[in-house]
């Protein structure tokens, strides 16, 4: 027994040291990871961000040099505190508290200590930097806005927050990352692959060389270049029109889907949301919750698009052959079932037949187009379920598949959600008439309303919108250039398209005409509801105008939205008339039209609900015109616009 | 049998060639843990790598000179090679060189010498020759005393040299003296005290104490053999005190190094943020040991890959913490590789002291397997923190020629005698 003391004490230390070694080593071991290792410093090498140029070549974003100063907090050594805050101009207490935010990120990892010094602080704080260990300057690229205008569709970059490092392992503490507009859709194409050199470090943090002769660091791949399909000039003008009042413009060209404009008002100027005033920049915007300048109207506002949404049952009865161009529907100012007005008209004469019918906006003529449409079938389910098809195939009621990140689906209904609202087939097309002539349940986008004229102006399909025109060296997403058809044939489209044109001839819109452009269009009038006080209110209606020009061969397709504009032809008609001259002409023959833009604001109109006073709607003495000092201002922007030839 | 009649084949080559693997690979892990990262240049002689080479290469000759040895002048001169080592250890008082806080080298020339490292090697030999002694026997207290003093010189020598490790491997002697019939009370002893230390330090005095009482009462009560109740009270007595002294021989007597060294071990600090301060001061090397180990994952990272090892993270690689090079570089399988290479050598060691003739052969022989296993067992242990920071080599593979030639001394003594055992009869 003696004997074995030792052989067994031996062998019962040799598998308990074989044992920890696996528990050290198989179990607990994670693989290894250059990046995790901190033994291995790494140093990114950020490579240029890719430039943003308009459909013109027109440069609108570049790049700036930044420098952040970083810091890795396990490393500090104490400091002249008093010196170091002199320079990077922040107080001791600021200090302390970026500091120990710093640590509790991480000890190990760096973080921003002072973001976006300017290049004179810059050169002072360069050579004293030595002094200070575990601090260092990262240099960094930061956007340099050429122009004032397209906040919401350039976008910005800022800082990454944890989820996104947590999500992406690309991202590191500090890095910056597109956060709206295109750079958020392009991010991956603009920033190019930082570049990354491993270093050795020894116990005392000192850098020791490369590591492995640098076989694993990589060079920085250059971000790309690219074009946008905006036209500067067509969005600068049109976030002039758009001065003083809130709303949005989409204009697209049809052949191809580009977006040509997209102003969403109110507005900014993106370079506010460079540098160090950033965040605090953009808390003011962010904070802004009655005029909400970084809600993008363009692409997310959603209301009933109103009359415009007429030529689209017009459309659907011809294809769904439950009425002929030749019909004709009287009305009585409204329609009736039985003694029931369902629904209200304006004066005209009567009866009109389908042409007529769009160019009045007659109101029972396409309560009777949508009546037959829903009755066609023996259920009004089906009919309604067909009627949304071929709505849908508009590119309606779903997100549309543009290149920007955000939206809204819309709401075209079916004959599942009224058999839900109201019970299975205890309903009929007289419950929800409304959505014949665009209220009711119907909603849509500006962009999605845009869409669906440029369709009607293709006689029948559209290029999924987008923003993309070209990138360096790169084909874009196919999606954009393949065409999508709707569900009319094209043989409809002809009597709705002259329907368009009579608006501007003879019908709603006719003041609105632009010398020897055919213009196209609809006007519209959304009724809109606040809560206020938690009392559900109406409010002015939207003006909303849709058009395309020229009849044929249409260049531009839009859709104009003027939040509380009262009727279609008031503010959306005349703003999409100037739109369009401005892009087809280059130059602007109504000057009356654009003059009455600029003078009129909808600012009181938007301030009565915010008053507490009560306040009545819809009424012609509200508008009111901007003082002289602002209208000197706008005259100055418009200066500058016009100076730039626009290329039809 | 080959072995007997040939001239080269009277060694006993196992143990030779397992000695000699692990010093090659030590070797290279030596070069890889004083590697500057620099072309390697064996000729440059500031470098450890150079160093340990030539100590390897002066090792061939000494290996010769004590094979060719008569194996009887171990046994005979074991008193005087005694007494000399120990007077090398005395004169380090007065002509020691401090190295690290501890007074253990000779400095001559350039060179320097730890008599501390032989003087395991000569206590050997004079452990063996005093056992071995026919009018000796260790059942009699007296001549336990006499063996222990033999020990306990050396060990004390190097304890006032500030070289706590290595008077901790004189514990190793213990297990010869057991083989020896050392009675069976010291070993349940020792094994009480040391399970009595660490549950004390561990879950506090009042509650070990509690626990014995219980354990001490229950056997006395439900064992058949009633236990007389003043031996009873006399285990009571001397437990409780135990676990009460320990606190204070924690609190009082140990240096504040060993206090933390022994907190660390059995995890006694809980709060997160002097736990970070720990791993920055003296749990830094023990932190960036298992962390440099682990990293080494099952494969390893490849010789000269190891990016702590390149870096240094890790104090003293290349000489007491030398396995966590192994674990970084050569991972899992390179790691137990060397525990399995060590574990054979020992067992080989005692296997053939077991087969001795002479009693000074096989205590010998029993004294180098302890000597080595002692090492074996805190420099991995410590390394890997299983066991308090003890600071010893790793035997054939740290750096350092007083280590080196001092095992290989020990060993090849032993190889000697057992290449000499047909002549014993």
């Amino acid at each position: 027994m003696r004997k074995f003391l030792l052989f067994l004490s031996v062998i019962v230390a040799g598998l308990v040291f074989i044992a920890r070694l696996f528990y050290l080593q198989v179990y607990t071991s994670s693989t290894h990871n250059l990046y995790e290792d901190n033994a291995i410093r790494k140093v990114y090498d950020y490579p240029k961000r890719g430039f943003v140029y308009d459909r013109n070549g027109e440069l609108l974003v570049a790049n700036q040099p930044s420098y952040d100063v970083m810091v890795i907090p396990r490393e500090v050594e104490p400091l002249d505190t008093i010196e170091f805050c002199a320079l990077l101009k922040i107080d001791k207490e600021k200090f302390i508290k970026t500091y120990n935010k710093c640590y509790r990120y991480s000890p190990r990892l760096p973080s921003v200590f002072v973001s976006h010094l300017s290049k004179e602080d810059y050169a002072v704080l360069q050579e004293k930097m030595r002094k200070y260990e575990g601090f260092y300057i990262q240099k960094r690229s930061l956007r340099n806005y050429e122009t004032s205008i397209g906040a919401n569709v350039l976008g910005d970059i800022g800082e990454v927050n944890n989820a996104i490092i947590n999500k992406d392992p690309y991202y590191r503490m500090g890095d910056l990352i597109g956060k709206q507009g295109v750079e958020a859709s392009y991010e991956n194409t603009l920033r190019g692959v930082k570049g990354i050199k491993f270093i050795q470090k020894d116990r005392f943090n000192r850098n020791i060389g490369p590591y492995k002769e640098g076989k694993f660091d990589t060079i920085p791949e250059q971000g790309k270049d690219i074009t946008i399909t905006i036209d500067a000039t067509l969005q600068a003008y049109g976030e002039l029109l758009m001065q003083n009042k809130r709303g949005g413009i989409i204009a697209i060209e049809p052949s191809s889907g580009e977006i040509l404009t997209m102003v969403s008002a109110p507005s900014y100027n993106p370079n506010i949301l460079v540098g160090r005033e950033r965040s605090r920049n953009f808390t003011k915007l962010y904070n802004d919750t009655i005029a909400k300048p970084l809600f993008d109207r363009s692409l997310k506002a959603q209301y009933p698009p109103g009359s415009p949404f007429k030529v689209l049952n017009a459309l659907i009865g011809l294809q769904e052959e439950v009425v002929t161009t030749q019909d004709r529907f009287s009305c009585r100012m409204g329609y009736y079932l039985g003694s029931r007005r369902l629904t209200g008209c304006h004066h005209h004469k009567s009866p009109l037949s389908m042409t007529d019918g769009i160019a009045q906006s007659c109101n029972a003529y396409f309560a009777n187009v949508y009546r037959r449409i829903i009755e066609k079938y023996d259920k009004p389910y089906d009919g309604m379920n067909a009627w949304s098809n071929h709505v849908k195939s508009f590119g309606l009621g779903n997100y549309l598949g543009y290149d920007l990140k955000i939206g809204n689906k819309g709401r075209i209904p079916d004959g599942a959600f009224y058999d839900k609202w109201y019970g299975k087939n205890r309903w009929a097309a007289t419950y929800n008439i409304s959505n014949a002539i665009g209220q009711g349940e119907v909603e849509a986008t500006p962009i999605q309303l845009a869409n669906m004229v440029a369709a009607i102006s293709n006689r029948g399909f559209f290029y999924t919108p987008h923003i993309i025109k070209h990138i360096e060296g790169e084909t874009i997403n196919e999606n954009y250039t393949t065409p999508k058809q709707t569900t009319i044939d094209n043989r409809y489209f002809e009597p709705i398209v002259q329907g368009m044109f009579d608006v501007y001839n003879k019908g709603t819109a006719s003041m609105l005409r632009v010398k020897d452009i055919d213009i196209c269009g609809k006007t519209g009038t959304a009724e809109n509801f606040a809560k206020i006080d938690g009392v559900k209110t109406q409010l002015t209606d939207h003006s909303i105008f849709v058009a395309f020009a020229p009849k044929d061969n249409p260049k531009i397709a839009l859709a104009v939205f003027v939040e509380n504009g009262y009727w279609g032809s008031r503010f959306a008609g005349k703003i999409a008339s100037l739109i369009i001259e401005k892009y087809i002409k280059g130059h602007i023959s109504r000057t009356d039209l654009e003059e009455w833009i600029l003078r009129h604001s909808l600012e009181d109109e938007y301030a009565k609900p915010q008053s507490g006073q009560p306040f009545k709607i819809n009424g012609e003495t509200t508008i009111q015109a901007v003082d002289e000092a602002e209208y000197i201002r706008l005259k100055k922007q418009l200066k500058k616009i016009s100076k730039v030839k626009v290329n039809g | 049998m080959v072995r007997e009649t040939n001239k080269y084949f009277k060694f006993d080559w196992i143990t030779i060639i397992l000695f000699f693997l692990l010093v090659g690979f030590g070797w290279l892990n030596i070069l890889s843990a004083s590697n500057t990262g620099e072309t390697i240049d064996y000729f440059n002689f500031s470098q450890p790598y150079s160093k340990q080479l030539i100590f390897i290469l002066l090792t061939l000759g000494l290996i010769v000179i004590i094979l060719s040895i008569e194996a009887k002048f171990y046994e005979r001169f074991s008193s005087i090679i005694y007494i000399v080592s120990m007077l090398s250890l005395v004169g380090l008082f007065l002509f020691g060189k401090n190295v690290n806080g501890a007074t253990s080298w000779y400095a001559i020339g350039g060179m320097t010498l730890q008599p501390s490292e032989f003087a395991k090697a000569a206590t050997a030999l004079a452990v063996a020759k005093y056992v071995s002694d026919l009018n000796s026997d260790i059942k009699r207290l007296k001549d336990q005393i006499q063996t222990f003093i033999i020990i306990a010189i050396p060990a004390i020598l190097v304890l006032l040299q500030n070289d706590t490790g290595s008077t901790v491997v004189y514990g190793a002697f213990f297990f010869v003296l057991y083989r020896e019939g050392l009675p069976k009370i010291y070993l349940n002893l020792a094994v009480l005290a040391t399970l009595l230390s660490v549950f004390s330090l561990k879950f506090g005095a009042t509650i070990t104490s509690i626990l014995t009482v219980i354990l001490i009462v229950a056997y006395h009560f439900l064992s058949k053999k009633k236990p007389p109740i003043l031996q009873s009270l006399f285990m009571l007595f001397v437990c409780v005190g135990l676990s009460v002294g320990i606190k204070f021989f924690y609190q009082s007597i140990l240096q504040p190094h060993q206090q933390e060294r022994i907190s660390l071990w059995l995890r006694l600090e809980k709060d997160p943020v002097k736990l970070e301060q720990m791993k920055k001061t003296f749990a830094y090397n023990l932190n960036e040991s298992e962390k440099a180990i682990s990293s080494g994952g099952f494969t390893g990272r490849g010789f000269l890959e190891g990016t702590r090892t390149t870096g240094k993270f890790v104090p003293e690689q290349h000489t007491d913490y030398i396995f966590s090079t192994v674990g970084e570089e050569w991972g899992f399988l390179g790691s137990s590789m060397v525990v399995i290479v060590f574990v054979l050598l020992i067992i080989r060691v005692l296997h053939l002291a077991e087969l001795q003739k002479s009693q000074f052969s096989r205590v010998y022989g029993y004294g180098v397997a302890s000597i080595i296993f002692m090492h074996f067992l805190i420099n991995i242990g410590m390394v890997m923190g299983l066991i308090p920071t003890i600071g010893i080599p790793l035997p054939m593979f740290s750096y350092g020629g007083s280590g080196l030639w001092a095992f290989t001394i020990l060993l090849f003594i032993f190889i000697k005698l057992d290449s000499n055992r047909i002549n014993e009869w």
